[in-house]
């Protein structure tokens, strides 16, 4: 580096050799006293404690340290009378905390009693009992003498040498190799940590001819149940709660139904792949893939409650604030003989946040 | 003879503990080690229990967690709530998520040991910050203590990855939604995304394997490096023997303090159970994440107001105030809006870590140093840090922008737009204010070095004046005042030498002057009183 080459004048004088070596009133002190009038006095002298002069003061203190362990004695004590007295469902109503578990409260107390006084005990003690005199240590330098250095220097050199290491080029690189494959197999054994991603994140369960079913009631969705300024939400015909991928599948077909006057809504496109105004949107926001849940009837905003990303429902889910990086996903639906509500496919594009493959 | 029957006579008559510790002597060489360490000297500082409560709620974070290991099931098995807390009877919910409730209403003492886990974890990580904020501005990171800002940095991280992966353990609605987060973001990695999610939630998410997958990581790979780094942080603390603050009788080549045997096993013994009792009591008056309140996780749920743990509110901040940008080019999506914050995080947090190396380039200093500075001289290192924890802070209000708005009565939209704004310009006012406040600071102790004290007391001179009587300082204090080392800028040299050849001075050097001057040239620090200043102004003549 190339600071190695600093002359050793532009770094700041050694403490010591600045002041003085600091001593406790050694010679070396005295003598630069006239000279320096910043020079180190040395350690101050040790000020006595009440206790280290009045024995009466020592025995107060003694006392007192006596207390906080009996009382740390008598909380652990009391810890256990309430693990046994009071039953695990028993609330009771203090002051200004409400109504708590008694257990719980009880229990915290009393355990934080007992640790404490422990804890105050001792420091009572290091600080009134324990001498006070603070002594001096000397300190060594890290780094090894010159002799050590070239001892293990000598050393190395040596099992270089009786091993053949630097000489025999051939053991040592094919070894070097060796090392440096092996934990290959650590990685190829991680492979069935889970499948590739293939076409995972582009589908979800929506399909043509779909019926739209509420969340709340499972029955499927007609036009009349969604009145202008609701929010509905909705997932697709066939899955149920207990399956065993119902979050995984949830979590790309959720689906948030309103309802807009036709002529408030901007986005052409939106417009066509609606009916009568209702319109689907994907509920898994585009940023990283929070569920949206917050409306605004009036300027048809929905907020997601994660990040803050704002879409405007009437104009093609455009993102009018926040981090999102682009509109939810349309889900384009229709009416079946029935009367229900019904995809009329899947998104045309992945839902969720980006990804590299999102395209 | 006779001294060998003696010594062997005696050993046999020695009490119980001594032949005790004999035999372990003559098996692990103990006497040495306690020769070594039992009257070890540590110096005495408030601030130098920072580190202690870091160490005390990590200790108290095993004990808790292992406890809580006898009853969580790390299991994604969906099962329907049939325990005692009646709002969510009947509710669909993974084990996980209903052992959490069990240990929170039907294990006696197993709500007060998770909420005494959960505490312990929020006070462990900010305790590392406040210490790793005392270890920078006192300039305790210098050589020969790099290397344990490393391993001190690295228990920060690794710590709040532990704390993140704990929390979403219980598997419920608010955690949930940030594990969610988390895979949105390693979504946004290109080219390699949909793979890591993919592997890490094996399938898609949420799938059935990340509570067991965290399980591992939390209870076991995270913490067994962190135990092994926070060995070998306290082996060094000890090998280099403590830092101590400037002061009488303290120097390089010292340290100045009270043994480990008996009165620091006494107080930072005492210490631990005082930490211990009171998060304990904290966690018993305090709620924190009342799962049964926030429900199971369900992928298409949320709550308001969701916030991660506060060590995680710098990303949560990143996250939130970032423009969406994202680029659609040859069939790819780059989503930068996600995956700069996700760059900015590990960048910001790195700046701390190699900050040491970065300093010691700058001053080309190769010695030791056991004298901790005082923040104000120390005025550019004391600026960064402060700007640094300033764009920290502002990050931690854009991370919780919704609260602060609800709370505030403030528009969300201009929270956003403060902290994309302050970002940038809050470090840099930071910056240029605390370096003034702490020239300003070294100018004080210059005037009080040369002039004393100000006594209050005034005094009226016989031609009418008033002055004011200033008190010399004691010698202690004109030592400790002094004792500072100022670095002499790194000047380039002269680009042409004494015949008119041109020198050639590399980029690296040149920018390291440049630092240099930043650093420590003129402005930057205030020369302190030197001797010849002192005996005039002492002598009689340099009346103020």
């Amino acid at each position: 580096m190339s600071s190695q080459d600093i002359p050793e004048e532009n770094l700041p004088a050694e403490q010591g050799a600045a002041h003085g070596a600091a001593g406790h009133g050694g010679t070396a002190v005295v003598q630069r006293v006239d000279e320096d009038p910043f020079h180190d006095p040395g350690l101050p002298a040790h000020k006595p404690r009440i206790q280290d002069i009045d024995e009466r003061a020592a025995k107060r203190s003694e006392r007192t340290v006596a207390l906080l362990f009996t009382l740390s004695m008598a909380a652990t004590v009391a810890f256990i009378a309430c693990f046994v007295v009071f039953p695990v469902d028993k609330l009771v109503y203090i002051w200004p905390f409400g109504r708590v578990s008694a257990l719980n409260f009880s229990l915290g107390w009393t355990l934080g009693a007992a640790l404490f006084f422990i804890g105050a005990g001792a420091v009572h003690w290091a600080r009134t009992l324990m001498s006070d005199v603070e002594v001096a240590d000397d300190r060594h330098p890290i780094a090894a003498s010159p002799e050590v250095k070239a001892k293990v220097l000598a050393d190395l050199a040596a099992g270089n040498e009786e091993s053949g290491f630097g000489r025999r080029k051939l053991v040592r690189n094919t070894m070097f190799g060796a090392l440096a494959l092996v934990p290959l197999t650590g990685v190829v054994l991680l492979r069935d940590l889970g499948p590739l991603p293939e076409r995972k994140l582009r589908e979800t369960l929506w399909d043509k001819g779909k019926q739209l079913i509420n969340m709340n009631t499972h029955e499927p969705l007609r036009p009349e149940d969604i009145t202008v300024g609701s929010l509905v939400f909705a997932m697709p015909e066939g899955l149920k709660h207990d399956d065993h991928d119902f979050q995984i599948q949830i979590g790309k077909a959720a689906l948030m139904i309103v309802r807009i006057q036709p002529e408030d809504i901007k986005d052409k496109r939106e417009l066509e792949w609606s009916h009568d105004g209702i319109v689907a949107f994907s509920k898994i926001c585009t940023h990283v893939g929070c569920p949206i849940s917050l409306y605004e009837q009036q300027t048809h905003h929905v907020l997601c409650p994660c990040h803050q990303s704002t879409f405007d429902l009437s104009d093609g889910a455009r993102v009018i604030f926040g981090p999102a990086g682009h509109p939810l996903p349309q889900l384009r639906i229709g009416v079946n003989a029935e009367g229900n509500l019904e995809a009329l496919g899947d998104f045309d594009e992945p839902v969720g946040a980006s990804f590299w493959e999102r395209g | 003879m006779s001294t060998a029957t003696d010594t062997k006579r005696a050993e046999r008559n020695a009490p119980a503990g001594e032949r005790v510790a004999d035999w372990a002597d003559g098996r692990l060489g103990i006497y040495t080690l306690a020769k070594a360490n039992m009257r070890k000297i540590f110096p005495d500082h408030w601030s130098f229990m920072l580190g202690e409560i870091c160490l005390y709620s990590f200790i108290i974070i095993i004990l808790t967690g292992v406890y809580l290991t006898l009853f969580f099931t790390p299991s994604m098995n969906e099962i329907v709530y049939h325990g005692p807390y009646v709002p969510l009877q009947g509710v669909r919910m993974s084990e996980a998520f209903a052992s959490t409730m069990e240990i929170s209403f039907e294990v006696r003492g197993g709500l007060l040991i998770r909420q005494i886990h959960h505490w312990a974890a929020l006070i462990f990580i900010a305790a590392m910050m406040v210490h790793m904020m005392r270890v920078f501005f006192t300039g305790a990171f210098r050589k020969p203590r790099e290397v344990n800002w490393l391993f001190g940095f690295l228990l920060l991280v690794l710590g709040m990855f532990t704390g993140f992966t704990g929390y979403s353990l219980p598997d419920d609605l608010l955690s949930g939604t940030g594990v969610r987060f988390t895979q949105g973001a390693i979504l946004s990695v290109p080219i390699v995304g949909t793979y890591i999610s993919m592997f890490l939630f094996g399938g898609e998410f949420p799938g059935h394997d990340f509570v067991g997958r965290f399980y591992s990581i939390h209870i076991l790979l995270l913490p067994g490096i962190m135990l092994a780094l926070l060995v070998g942080h306290l082996i060094l603390v000890v090998y280099h023997k403590h830092t101590q603050y400037a002061g009488p009788g303290r120097t390089e080549k010292n340290v100045v303090g009270m043994p480990l045997l008996p009165v620091y096993m006494a107080k930072a013994g005492g210490f631990f159970f005082l930490v211990f009792g009171i998060i304990t009591v904290v966690a018993a008056i305090a709620t924190l994440n009342p799962i049964w309140s926030i429900g199971p996780y369900r992928v298409d749920q949320v709550s308001t107001g969701a916030q991660p743990d506060w060590y995680m509110g710098f990303a949560e901040g990143l996250i939130r105030v970032m423009p969406g940008w994202e680029i659609n080019a040859w069939g790819h999506t780059l989503a930068l809006g996600v995956f700069i914050p996700l760059l900015i995080f590990p960048l910001v947090l790195g700046a701390i870590a190699v900050y040491p190396f970065i300093e010691s380039w700058v001053t080309g200093d190769k010695r030791e140093h056991h004298i901790l500075d005082r923040p104000r001289n120390a005025p550019t290192r004391t600026g960064f840090g402060v700007a640094w924890l300033t764009a920290y802070f502002i990050m931690l209000i854009g991370g919780g922008n919704d609260i602060v708005a609800t709370h505030f009565n403030l528009s969300i939209n201009a929270i956003t737009w403060f902290v994309r704004i302050f970002f940038f310009a809050g470090p840099v006012l930071a910056f240029i204010i605390t370096k003034r406040i702490c020239l300003g600071l070294q100018r004080r102790d210059r005037e009080k070095v040369l002039h004393g004290r100000e006594s209050g007391i005034i005094k009226r001179l016989p031609h009418g004046e008033f002055i004011e009587v200033h008190e010399p300082l004691s010698q202690g204090d004109l030592f400790t005042l002094t004792s500072h080392e100022q670095y002499e800028p790194i000047e380039v040299g002269p680009t042409v030498d004494e015949n008119g050849v041109e020198r050639k001075v590399s980029l690296v050097k040149k920018t390291q002057a440049k630092l240099s001057q930043g650093f420590y040239g003129e402005g930057n620090q205030i020369p302190k009183p030197t001797a010849e200043e002192y005996k005039e102004i002492t002598s009689g003549h340099g009346h103020h």
